[in-house]
This record gives C-alpha cells, structure tokens and sequence, in this order.
C-alpha cells in the first residue's frame, strides 16, 4: 500500500468555513425498527472537510444511524439536517452521495456497471440524463479504477469491483459530502487498496465523509474523529483510536499462522484507549469478523 | 386466402395493430416489474380487473345501457388501477408481504367479477372474452383507446427509463437520492394496470402477464444490459403476437393462447440453444487482473500452513 500520503497532511488543508452549516447535523435521534427502538438519542455533527469514522459493534445501529441521515428511515424523534437544510425536497441532493451496503443478490434483470452509475446523476427533481451523461459516467468509473468495465453486467464483476460500482455511483454527481456504509467489508484486497487511493484523494480535494467501518485499515490515515456506536447510544466522539503497536503502519500485513488469531488482532484495531466498554466492544467486533468472513 | 387478403382485412387491419401495440408495450412494463421482483403482479392486476369488467357491466344493465357491457372497459381501467395503487400501499406499509396480498387479490378479483356478473343478469360465459381475449371483435373505437393508452405507456415507460431503472434497481440509493419515489413506483403501477387493460382484449385477462414476463425473460437470456433485455423484450413481443395472430386468420384456434405458447416456445429454444453458443466462446477467467491473494499451502510448506477451524 504506496499510495497513501501520510496522514496529516491533508488535515489542515480544507479548514471548514466558519459560516457555513455543518455538513451533517443530527439531534437527538431516535429511531425504531419494528418495535425495538435501535437508536436511542443520537447527536452527531459532521463540519464541512472532516473525515469521520463511525465504528461499533454489530447491532449497534451504525447502519440505522446513516440510513436515518440520508432519508432511508424516518426518525421517531429528533431531526436530521444536511448541508444545513431539514431532510426532504430542501436538501441540495446532488452534493450529497449514498453509498449503500452492498447486497450480493443478483437482480432480475442484468445492468452494466454504465447504466448503474449513470442512476447516481438522477436526484431531487432532476428526473432524466443530462447531457453527456455518458462522458460523466465514463469519468466516475475512471476514478475508482473501472472504466474498461463500463459495459459488463454487474453481476459478473467480482464483489470487490460490485463495491467500487457502487462508489463511482456516489461520486458521478461530484458530491460534496459522501456518505459510506462499510464500504470495505468482503472486499477483495486490489479494491480495498484502490478505494483507499480513492477516498485519500477526494479527501485531499476537501471531501466532507461519514464512513461507517468495522476496522479503520487502510483509512486510519485519512481519519481526523471517530464515532462509536453501542446499543444505539453514542460512547466515543473524538480522536481516532490508537492502534496497538506494530498495528500502526497503514500497510502492516497481517501474517497469522492461524485464521481465528487473524480475527482477534484485527479486532483489536478498534480498540478505544479508555472506557468501561472495551472489552465487549472486542468481544462483538470478534463474531462480525467471523460474519464478514462468511 | 393469402397474405394480402389478409392484412387488407378491415377485422384484421384492426386486430394486427391492436396487438403490434400491445407486443411492444407490455413488455416494456414487464421489464420494471421483473427487475421488481413483481413478475405476478400483472396476473393480480388481470383479476382484479375481471371484478371492473363486471362492475362496468352492472352499472350499465342498470343504468339500461345498450349494449350493457359498453362500461366494461372503462370499469376494467379503474379496477385495475385501484388495484395496483392498492398493492403498491400494501408493499409500501410492509404489514402484509407482497405475495399475500397478491394473493388475496387473486381470489377476490375472480370471485368478485363471478359474483357481480351474475347480479348483472350474465352468467360466466359472458367473461370468456374478457378471460381468454376477443381481439377479432377490435372496433375502431377500441383502437383508437390501445393507440392512445400505448402512447401513455410508450411515453412514460421509455422516457422516464434512467429514474425508473433508479427506483425500481435500487429504491434505498433512490429515497437516499431524494428522488420523489412514491410516485415514481405509483407510475409503475399505474403502467401495469394500463398495460392489463389495453392487452385485455388481445390475450385475455388470464393470459396477460404472460406477454409481460416472458419476452422479458427471453430477453435477459441473451443480453447483459437493462436496455437490450427492454429492447429484446419488446421485439419479441412484436414479433409473437403479429405471427400469432396471423395464424389465427388461416387455423380457427384462440389468438391469446396461440400467442403465449409461441412466446413460450421462443423462451425453450433460446434457452436450450443460448447455452451451446455460449459454450463455443473460450472459457476465460473473467477477473484476470485480480492478483491471487490467498497463499495455498502445500503439503511440503514451510511448517506455517493454516489450519481450518470449524
């Protein structure tokens, strides 16, 4: 993994505008699936060019939280604001990008990655293709590294690549926040070190991102806060984590003579330097390892 | 009787472009509702509209109308659009899953358009041509509803393609799009009722989602891409119900069913042949470039091969 710069040094490059409204605001969120309520009074704030990471078990309403912040579900409490506007027609959608988790059941009708891409230029009230959609599309399929896939149907490109589809969906309508669930999860290695390439530089050109993660990895450099979600409640808001030793290095290889060891110290990446909760933190993060690997 | 008598008919000129109509149209819904996963939502449809068929009829013996099933149609268009509005309200409250509703629609459609047809002093062999099709009897008047209801659907189904591929391939990326969902899918739904009405007449009620699904299905055989699969689809629903149709000029058999074993027929062939061709190309690794990043252990390693844990 050459291709990330070190990582401070984008950090102070896109100060936030001190007028403008925080990219995402979210208070007091409760939101309810069926009967059980998964978030429990959320309050996140995301300023324009910050990078956050938000981490936790599964369960514990990481997914909710995005989907929520993004229209997906609606809230029972609280509200939601994005670019500084109440969720709804208001919002400015074409500066916000989605990227869902990716569900590997193949749809009844095969689409190439093109026609996949090109839905993302399609938000608010803009119901048809602009013109030279085609180029645009072309471009953002470019930039996460696929663009000699264009006209192959999704489902014969690999897990990996249906992921970075998904992204350069995001990113064909030039977003200016991005919005990310598990973007990395079972994703083969060449995809996960292009989608760091990537994100390292959107971020250089003053991306606003949420990402939701199981384990910082390759993005633990582009990182400036993270969010720990627990039992939908908010337990850690502030500095990234400190990796254990020898766990520091971005491109650290995982050499284990033994798969399971593999899934504890990977765990252990996540591990926050303080709280009551660490251990069953390690503990949960373990048996989504074990899930992610399936 | 040769070709030429036969599409200088003034019945058949009629029937032919009634179901040219139809074969490009209903398939172009299909194509949503199969990426849907809504294959069968065209037969609930179809019910419903049995019940519309009757409840125009009722209205019309009531109202001392001449001939009494003059509101037929129209009660069949507005059945089956309450219908599927009904079903999309169902699918969207999440209460009930979309087969069991679709299910219930199913049985209350027939038993309720069995039911009004006989307080309308008809029996159930008045349905038949509703059921199973009747294009030999198209007036003008009829066409000129298919050509005007195939716009419609022609219009929005293929200019609105890009938002309605959006919402109908992945409806999460669209709410989160901010893209007006809700209506989107009612649009869906309201071009499958449209759809049911207008092919009502050519493969009958039972028949109808037949002609929907199948060209589609054939289409995603041989293609990899939403717009071919639409484009085939429509080619091949052409293509079915003007031969089908033709036959039916020279051999005395239903139209409708002709129609939909010959789209079936198509669908077995490609499907057993589509394979061999298939075959014939050589076999690839379809992700070349993707380097092998699991180490397989040798028996003669180096003492640090894995071990698998159950």
């Amino acid at each position: 993994m050459t291709t990330l710069a070190p990582g401070s040094a984008h950090l102070s490059e896109t100060p936030p505008a001190p007028d403008a409204p925080p990219a995402i605001e979210a208070r007091g969120l409760h939101v309810r699936l069926g009967a059980s309520p998964v978030l429990r009074g959320v309050d996140l704030t995301v300023r324009r060019g910050e990078v956050v990471a938000l981490l936790g078990a599964n369960g514990s309403g990481k997914s909710t939280l995005v989907r929520t912040l993004v229209g997906v579900l609606p809230p029972s409490a609280g509200d939601v604001r994005l670019l500084g506007r109440p969720l709804g027609d208001g919002v400015p959608w074409g500066r916000v990008g989605y990227v869902p988790q990716r569900v590997s059941a193949a749809a009844g009708v095969p689409s190439t990655a093109e026609e996949v891409v090109a839905s993302g230029l399609l938000h608010g009230r803009r119901l048809r293709l602009p013109r030279g959609w085609r180029a645009r599309v072309r471009e953002a399929l470019d930039q996460v590294g696929l663009a000699d896939r264009a006209h192959r149907p999704t489902h014969q490109l690999s897990g990996g690549q249906q992921q970075r589809v998904l992204i350069a969906r995001a990113l064909v309508r030039r977003p200016e926040v991005l919005v990310l669930d598990e973007p990395v999860a079972g994703v083969d290695r060449p995809s996960q070190e292009a989608f760091a390439a990537t994100m390292t530089r959107l971020v250089g050109d003053g991306m606003t991102v949420l990402v939701v993660l199981h384990e910082l990895g390759e993005l633990a450099p582009l990182v400036q806060r993270c969010v720990v979600l627990r039992h939908g409640r908010v337990v850690h808001d502030g500095a990234p984590p400190h990796p254990r030793p020898g766990h520091e290095d971005s491109d650290h290889e995982h050499v284990h003579p033994h798969a399971h060891s593999r899934t504890l110290q990977r765990a252990e990446d996540v591990r926050l330097a303080d709280g009551p909760f660490e251990a069953r933190l390690d503990a949960r993060d373990d048996s989504a390892e074990d899930e992610g690997a399936r | 009787m040769g070709l030429w008598e036969m599409v200088t008919d003034p019945f058949m000129q009629r029937a032919l472009v009634a179901a040219l109509l139809v074969g490009l149209s209903a398939p172009v819904v299909g194509t949503y509702l199969v990426q849907r996963r809504l294959a069968l939502l065209g037969d609930g449809i179809g019910h419903v509209a049995l019940t519309g068929v009757a409840l125009g009829w009722l209205v019309g013996a009531g109202m001392g109308l001449v001939p009494d099933d003059v509101l037929a149609v129209p009660g069949a268009v507005v059945a089956a659009v309450a219908g599927s509005v009904l079903i999309e309200v169902v699918r969207r409250r999440g209460r009930t899953s979309g087969d069991l509703a679709l299910a219930i629609l199913f049985y209350g459609g027939i038993a309720g358009g069995v039911l009004l047809i006989g307080l309308a002093g008809g029996s159930s062999g008045s349905l038949m041509a509703y059921l199973f099709g009747s294009i030999s009897t198209v007036t003008m008047a009829d066409v000129w509803v298919t050509v005007a209801l195939c716009g419609l659907i022609l219009l929005i189904g293929l200019g609105l393609r890009a938002v309605l591929f959006s919402v109908s391939h992945d409806e999460e990326f669209a709410i989160a799009s901010g893209l007006p969902v809700w209506a989107l899918n009612m649009a869906v739904a309201v071009l499958a009722a449209l759809t049911v009405t207008v092919a009502m007449r050519v493969v009958g009620l039972l028949l109808v989602s037949a002609l929907m699904i199948v060209p589609v299905a054939i289409g995603q055989l041989v293609t990899h891409s939403f717009r071919r699969t639409m484009l085939v689809g429509s080619v091949v629903g052409v293509t079915v119900c003007v031969t089908g149709l033709s036959i039916t000029y020279w051999h005395n058999v239903s139209p409708g069913a002709l129609i939909v074993v010959l789209a079936i027929g198509v669908y077995a062939v490609v499907a057993a042949v589509h394979p061999l061709l298939a075959r014939r190309r050589p076999a690839t690794d379809p992700h070349p470039d993707i380097p092998d990043d699991v180490a397989v252990a040798t028996p003669a390693g180096d003492g640090r091969q894995e071990e698998c844990t159950p």
